[in-house]
């Protein structure tokens, strides 16, 4: 199943390689029609990939796909181009460039699965320019499976599965408890395939280049490209993309390099982790696994020696505690709780008793909720705690390692 | 073999903890009154004995929040 070696992971343009003029003329010119495949080659070919979500859990494509196709009746496929996290670009960034690769993967996993349906979810800056995209395609005569666009609100958890179906149904786009698997009954009841627009552009492109291509970046466990969005103390922020692997001083300098010297990088986003700012340590499951992080939706954050990783941490914390859906007992009152726990230490406040209140307050919310907001919450506080454990010291003693 | 196990719907609980005073062996309340399981999963799995007391809870919660499922 392995090809021959890849060359070592590194940024390099897929997605968004090749002209973006925003006409379907010139896609058609640089991708060629789209094939057509039955669910069962479909499946075989995006296992061989190996391809994974680019959603932020990153399940693997085919298992999602052959749970649908084994529910044997009308399939419903939604894009999620949501992108709830604030520090996220990159869904917005392919939507504007490439709307056809998505549009592409939309249709031959619609196809695929004989849906009835099919839907994109994006937030109101992408509306138009993926109804003129949809538009073109209808007069090209491309979508044998009709496209419905809807308008993500712009919330942190409007792009959790559940969250989807709901504001999709007309009801608030916040989670639901998980009675059956969205993948045996979803939207009206039909088994659901709800994919992150990057997934699906993928698809698009491995179905035209073979498995083989798509395992020639990233590396062997890891294999392909995934779209990163650089920011913090770096020159010049912005949508990158690299094959998995890559090493992080190879994105921070695709974003024109770091301002300052850096102390820690955010990997993953605010339900990520922090990990040292090591330019060699390579952007992967397996190398972040160890700092309690992952690639996540490929958001990197730079953090200078000049700032406070408390106080960074404090904030997000505070931002997230703000964006519980309000459903949720544990989640409405522990999340401020942790947060001003955390801000309490932040501000140096020397009470002794503070980390071991965060940890239990991170473990009280974990799991209690019907999503991983608070899970994700708490993931990036611990993380917190461990990355900048010296300053937990400082704090408590009133002084401040990074700011004086 | 599977096993009985208490389902918690989050979005409908209410912290009233009429199930943490039929289930004290199971659960116990959080800071703000939500039942939080003693063996620290997210759905306690119910012992033989105790699934009568745990079928009044889910018959007594005030929203209904609660479930017995199978894992």
């Amino acid at each position: 199943m392995t090809t021959a070696a890849a060359a070592p992971a590194r940024v390099e343009r897929r997605l968004l390689a090749g002209p973006a003029d925003g006409r379907l003329e010139t896609y058609l010119a640089t991708h060629g029609r789209l094939p057509v495949l039955d669910a069962p080659r479909l499946i075989e070919v995006l296992r061989e990939a190996g391809l994974t979500g680019h959603g932020g859990a990153g399940f693997p494509a085919w298992r999602k796909l052959s749970a649908v196709h084994a529910a044997r009746r009308p399939a419903v496929v939604i894009a999620n181009g949501a992108e709830g996290e604030p520090a996220s670009g990159k869904d917005k960034a392919l939507l504007g460039a490439q709307p056809q690769l998505v549009l592409d993967g939309l249709q031959l996993v619609a196809r695929a699965l004989g849906a009835s349906g099919a839907h994109i979810y994006v937030t109101a800056a992408s509306v138009a320019g993926v109804r003129s995209a949809l538009a073109e395609r209808h007069r090209a005569g491309l979508d044998q499976v009709a496209v419905n666009v809807h308008v993500a609100p712009d919330t942190f958890v409007s792009g959790e599965e559940s969250a989807v179906l709901a504001a999709i149904s007309g009801r608030p786009a916040v989670p639901a408890d998980k009675r059956v698997r969205i993948v045996e009954s979803g939207l009206g009841g039909a088994p659901t395939l709800v994919q992150n627009v990057e997934t699906l552009a993928h698809i698009a492109q491995i179905v035209r280049y073979g498995p083989g291509w798509f395992r020639s970046a990233g590396t062997s466990d890891e294999p392909g490209t995934f779209l990163a969005t650089i920011g913090g103390a770096v020159l010049s922020p912005g949508v990158v993309e690299a094959g998995y692997g890559v090493p992080l001083g190879d994105l921070i300098d695709a974003a024109g390099g770091a301002t300052e010297p850096l102390q820690a990088v955010l990997v993953g986003g605010y339900h990520g982790g922090w990990v040292p700012p090591n330019p060699d340590l390579p952007v992967s499951r397996a190398a972040m696994t160890p700092y309690g992080a992952s690639p996540g939706a490929g958001i990197v954050l730079a953090l200078p020696v000049g700032a406070c990783g408390l106080a960074e941490t404090a904030r997000i914390a505070g931002y997230l505690a703000g964006q519980a859906a309000g459903q949720c007992g544990p989640c409405i009152n522990g999340l401020p709780r942790l947060a001003d726990t955390l801000t309490d230490l932040a501000r140096r406040r020397a009470r002794p008793g503070l980390p071991a209140e965060v940890e239990r307050l991170a473990a009280l919310v974990t799991g209690r909720g019907a999503c991983r907001h608070p899970d994700g919450t708490a993931r990036l506080i611990r993380s917190s705690l461990r990355a900048f454990e010296s300053d937990v010291a400082a704090h408590l003693s009133g002084r401040c390692l990074a700011v004086r | 073999m599977s096993e009985h196990r208490l389902h918690i719907d989050w979005t409908a609980c209410d912290g009233r903890g009429l199930c943490a005073e039929l289930l004290p062996e199971l659960l116990v309340e959080d800071d703000w009154g939500y039942p939080v399981s003693r063996d620290g999963t997210a759905e306690p799995a119910i012992p033989r004995r105790l699934e009568g007391p745990a079928q009044r809870a889910v018959d007594r919660c005030p929203a209904l929040a609660l479930r017995l499922v199978r894992r």
